[in-house]
């Protein structure tokens, strides 16, 4: 019977009731007394030197309150960035100045330039079209190595476009080298990871508020982590201690990894508040996402795989060039390294491994984390490499993958990382039963029949979740915690209130953390409420990104929780006239042991707020708990993905049939929000794989600005999964077992469609096809089969 | 958006009176023009709607047996009420867009705007149709006049599309993966008088007639008889979504696969 509450049950999510109604309340749903309005006026070139910016006329303009310019920022500070590189020679990254708004030099399309405050959206829009910007447009740059081959620089004062060149491990290269040289065969491959729009389903809004009365300040925004730009906007930009800045973060919808970062358009409204001492508010129009959300991916590659006459992997050296864009995003120079090189290893037992990175600076918009953040970029790289070299030495895609599997635990890959633990044979024999490979030949020919090509893919994946150790990411160069936190507060009559660090913006915490505390207090789930997104109520948190949420924040929970039980039985055992040792919480009732004694947990929650009958002398009254949790390791979800596509050899359309995904994702919560994850986690890789490309012409003129030319998938583009997460390896380092679910999808499936169509075009004959780089839209496929 | 006035008649002359107005604008239903002046790209100082004058919106058989369709007639109406009448215009009309797209967009709207990627175009130059406007009647042949541009005068008003029905027809599109707007779309007709095969999507001249396909398929109405031919690429779009290699491949083939859901 499965679960009908608690840990493992499928429990619908509370939170759609509201969102599905059109009641979710989001930040462009808040309008405070007094509103004004914000629009930016942003540089329409890449690159050009800002001779001035004439205000004049839009200031006097109906409604206008003030335009403020990069002249009035130059008192606060610039973005900040989070994570410091440290090049393979050991000097850190070239780290450029990111003022909030341009000064001196715009340097992508999009760049903000004035920002104008009026009356109403409209006026605030059209002031916004008569300030005059003067800019000497300057040839742009957009291709990487033509940045780094002196191209024009994007920030003058560094000298270079390379921001930095890292080597990982750098003390392998010589070995690696080595390797690569002496085996009996390499496999090499070159391939683009194209740069993505995120395309959250709610545009980025940000409303500043200031309060003269008692000097604090209020920014309400569609961030992934208020604490975070708390942080960031209050202590390095705007110059506001963080006990006078709260930062609101309501309902969200969705992220992707684009609203973790601190952006520009906060610290503007929040300043223009506190200048005007006005609520001041800015929605970005769709097209205006387009040019300011941080793009994901973007990493050109060369990669070499040696291996040895049966196949075994022996080496793995790469090349990759990451695109940073404009300036550097929050952490955007931590995405082509600790979360990329340090995944080269895969699910395989490949002794030496050499990742060298080239971040450059282009004049196109910053690039930072996007769902996967990394860890696509390397997983692609790797089962690209790995199918080619199945299909170059006549070995079958599965078997060379299970003959190079790791298949003991803890595992210690030679790019630093510890796996805890894992079972890959496991997961890929789940496999290719829910793909049901066994029929893949009988569809094949049913396929022919039609005159359509058939292909099958196959590729496993690993991926770091539950980020991270704050002492590790310390070393690597990061300038924050990656702790998370709880704290639980049962009331007088036994209803449970926890807010955590963590933040929804779609995951389903509402209900799954609420799941938890169900299964440890054993009281219904309608009875615990989970609160998160606002730093006046929450404690320090670092909120929701990397999959982190159930094995960090869940952790922080558990570890309150445990508090919580701790307390309430020492009121139990006094009031059942026991000893604490010997109580027994099951079902929302303490017993004695081996007794009928007992006390329910109402009346323990009543005791300790109404304690006339309570052990003053010894316990404080109350029963709230707050925890932190820093995790000892990353998690390390894997799996194995199936993929099956049709392609219509006339015309290169390629129709993704079926797709399997088997997950270990150790224990799991709520299984169907689990199956909702992996399938929107799918949906954006297979994306990725066909449809989504963002293109700049040498002007560094976005051509897929809108959704005319941004191929989103729709429903109608995907298959109905198969998906299964029974094999389970519980994570070994965290209290529930729990690995992480988020990113998988989009993490594993991109190469499982680039190996079945590869797969189809060499079972329709054309076997000088070995790679189509993505997406892999009708007219590639087309142009690639006529080669 | 800027700000501008707005005018809904109910009939046609009051219409052609609205729309005298120095830069006055006709609205149909909007699917294109909305979005153009939200994103401010076009600044028209009165927009009149012509979705509530009666005598434009909806399909029936005319006496002539062509099928006449109002100007102001969305695509999803289209697709219902033309099924009977003219299949293969009914089927295009229920590919337009999605189903807000065509409960909104209209006939005349899509082909006063001419887009080059736009279905109906393609219909109507396959099937000969008359556009009957507000003061006279145009034949398809006459009526386009490549992107975004067409024989229309400055406030007139595409009142009603009058359809010869083929004996056989049928429309194949192959969409743009973003937009699913017709990377090339091919409506093949066959008449007794012969068979008319029109293009979208492909040219930078917009909608145009294939000549030697109609030759081709006049005397022999297959999918074999089109298989042989080539299309040049000179003059074709090249994009991000298709070369003009592609597009002209794919007129060939779309051109087939058509006739065989014609046949």
């Amino acid at each position: 019977m499965p679960k009908d509450h608690g840990i493992g049950a499928s429990s619908k999510r509370r939170e759609d009731v509201r969102f599905l109604t059109g009641r979710g309340r989001y930040t462009d749903d808040i309008n405070l007394t007094g509103q004004a309005y914000a629009a930016f006026v942003r540089s329409q070139v890449a690159h050009g030197r800002l001779r001035g910016v004439d205000t004049s006329a839009a200031a006097a303009m109906p409604g206008v309150l003030h335009v403020f310019t990069g002249k009035d920022f130059e008192s606060v500070g610039g973005l900040p960035c989070g994570w410091q590189v440290t090049d393979r020679h050991g000097k850190p990254m070239l780290e450029p100045r990111h003022p909030v708004l341009a000064h001196g030099k715009v340097r992508h399309v999009g760049d903000p330039i004035a920002l104008v405050v009026a009356e109403t959206a409209e006026q605030a829009r059209d002031a916004a079209e008569a300030v005059v910007a003067e800019i000497e447009e300057l040839p742009a740059v957009i291709d990487m190595k033509a940045a780094v081959r002196g191209g024009p620089l994007v920030h003058d004062e560094l000298g270079s476009n390379l921001c930095y060149d890292w080597g990982f491990v750098e003390e392998n290269r010589e070995a690696v080298d080595q390797a690569i040289r002496n085996a009996h065969h390499v496999t090499t491959l070159e391939l683009v990871n194209q740069r993505l729009v995120p395309n959250a389903m709610e545009p980025r809004v940000a409303v500043g508020d200031y309060n003269p009365a008692t000097d604090e300040t209020t920014l309400y925004t569609t961030s992934q982590n208020p604490h975070v730009i708390r942080l960031l906007m209050g202590a390095f930009v705007l110059g506001i201690p963080e006990h006078k800045l709260r930062v609101v973060a309501p309902d969200v919808g969705g992220g992707f990894g684009s609203k973790i970062f601190h952006y520009a358009e906060e610290a503007a409204v929040t300043f223009a508040a506190r200048a005007l001492k006005r609520p001041v508010k800015w929605t970005a129009s769709r097209s205006e996402s387009f040019v300011t959300d941080a793009q994901g991916r973007d990493h050109v590659t060369k990669i070499e795989l040696a291996l040895d006459k049966d196949g075994h992997f022996l080496a793995i050296r790469t090349e990759t060039y990451a695109n940073m864009g404009a300036y550097l995003s929050t952490f955007a120079p931590s995405v082509p390294t600790w979360l990329h090189g340090t995944l080269m290893a895969g699910n395989y037992k490949t002794p030496l491994i050499y990742v060298n990175v080239k971040a450059v600076f282009t004049n196109t918009v910053p690039v930072d984390a996007y769902r996967g953040a990394g860890r696509p970029e390397a997983t692609f790289q790797l089962e690209r490499v790995i199918d080619k070299a199945a299909r170059e030495m006549g070995i079958d895609p599965v078997e060379i993958r299970r003959r190079n599997f790791i298949d003991s635990f803890p595992y210690q890959t030679p790019v630093a990382v510890q796996y805890d633990t894992g079972n890959y044979h496991a997961t890929m024999d789940k496999l290719l039963e829910i793909a049901d490979v066994a029929g893949f030949e009988k569809r094949l020919q049913e396929s022919k029949a039609r005159g359509m090509l058939r292909g099958l893919g196959i590729n496993c994946y690993i991926e770091a979740c539950g980020i991270a150790p704050s002492n590790l990411v310390g070393q690597l160069g990061a300038r924050a915690g990656l702790y998370e936190s709880a704290t639980v507060r049962v009331n007088a009559t036994g209803g449970i209130v926890v807010m955590t660090g963590s933040h929804s913006h779609g995951q389903g915490h509402e209900t799954s953390f609420a799941q938890v505390i169900s299964e440890m207090i054993g009281v219904p789930e309608s009875q615990v409420e989970i609160i998160h997104g606002d730093t006046a109520n929450t404690p320090m948190g670092m909120g929701t990104y990397g999959s982190r949420s159930i094995a960090v924040g869940g952790s922080a929970m558990v570890r309150a929780a445990n508090k919580i039980i701790a307390k309430a039985k020492k009121i139990a055992a006094h009031l059942l006239e026991a000893s604490d040792a010997d109580i027994e919480l099951k079902d929302g009732k303490f017993t004695v042991a081996g007794t009928d004694k007992s006390v329910d947990w109402g009346s323990v929650c009543l005791a300790a707020y109404v304690p006339h009958n309570y052990p003053l002398a010894d316990l404080e009254p109350g029963l709230e708990e707050t925890a932190f949790y820093d995790p000892s390791n990353f998690t390390f979800p894997a799996g194995a993905y199936a993929c099956e596509v049709e392609v219509d050899p006339e015309t290169g359309k390629v129709t993704v049939d079926r797709f399997a995904a088997a997950d270990d994702f150790g224990n799991i919560i709520n299984p169907m929000i689990v199956d909702g994850q992996v399938h929107g986690g799918l949906a954006q890789g297979i994306g990725q794989a066909l449809l989504e490309t963002t293109a700049y012409d040498e002007n560094g003129q976005l051509l897929t600005g809108s959704y005319m030319d941004y191929a989103m998938p729709r429903a109608d583009d995907l298959p109905f999964y198969r998906v299964d997460h029974s094999c389970k390896t519980p994570c070994t380092h965290n209290p529930l077992g729990v690995k992480g679910c988020g990113e998988a999808g989009a993490i594993g499936s991109p190469p499982a469609v680039v190996n079945a169509v590869i797969d189809a075009l060499h079972r329709g004959g054309m076997t000088h096809v070995t790679h189509i780089d993505m997406p892999l839209s009708p007219s590639r496929v087309w142009a690639a089969m006529q080669r | 958006m800027y700000a501008f006035d707005f005018e809904r008649p109910t009939t046609i002359a009051d219409a052609v009176k609205a729309l005298a107005a120095a830069d006055a604008q006709a609205l149909g239903g909007g699917q294109t023009l909305i979005p153009t002046l939200k994103q401010r790209l076009a600044q028209p100082s009165k927009l009149v709607s012509l979705t509530h004058i009666a005598e434009m919106r909806g399909v029936c058989r005319a006496d002539d047996g062509s099928v006449a369709i109002g100007g102001a007639t969305p695509h999803a109406v289209v697709a219902k009420e033309a099924a009977s009448l003219y299949p293969a215009l009914a089927k295009l009309a229920g590919q337009i867009g999605d189903p807000a797209v065509r409960s909104r967009g209209t006939i005349g709207g899509s082909l006063a705007n001419n887009d080059p990627s736009a279905c109906y175009p393609a219909a109507v130059l396959a099937s000969g149709a008359t556009i009957v406007t507000n003061s006279r009647r145009i034949a398809a042949d006459d009526f386009f006049r490549g992107m975004f541009a067409t024989a229309l005068n400055p406030g007139e008003i595409i009142v009603e599309v009058r359809f010869p029905v083929p004996e056989k027809a049928a429309y194949a599109k192959f969409p743009q993966p973003a937009s699913r707007f017709a990377l090339t779309g091919v409506f093949v007709a066959k008449f007794a008088s012969g068979v008319r095969v029109a293009v979208t999507g492909a040219s930078e001249g917009g909608v145009f007639r294939w000549k030697e396909a109609e030759q081709a398929l006049s005397s022999n109405f297959s999918a074999e008889a089109v298989r042989g031919l080539s299309v040049s690429p000179a003059g074709m779009i090249g994009d991000l979504h298709g070369t003009p290699e592609y597009r002209a491949h794919l007129v060939r083939v779309m051109t087939a696969r058509a006739v065989q859901a014609a046949a």
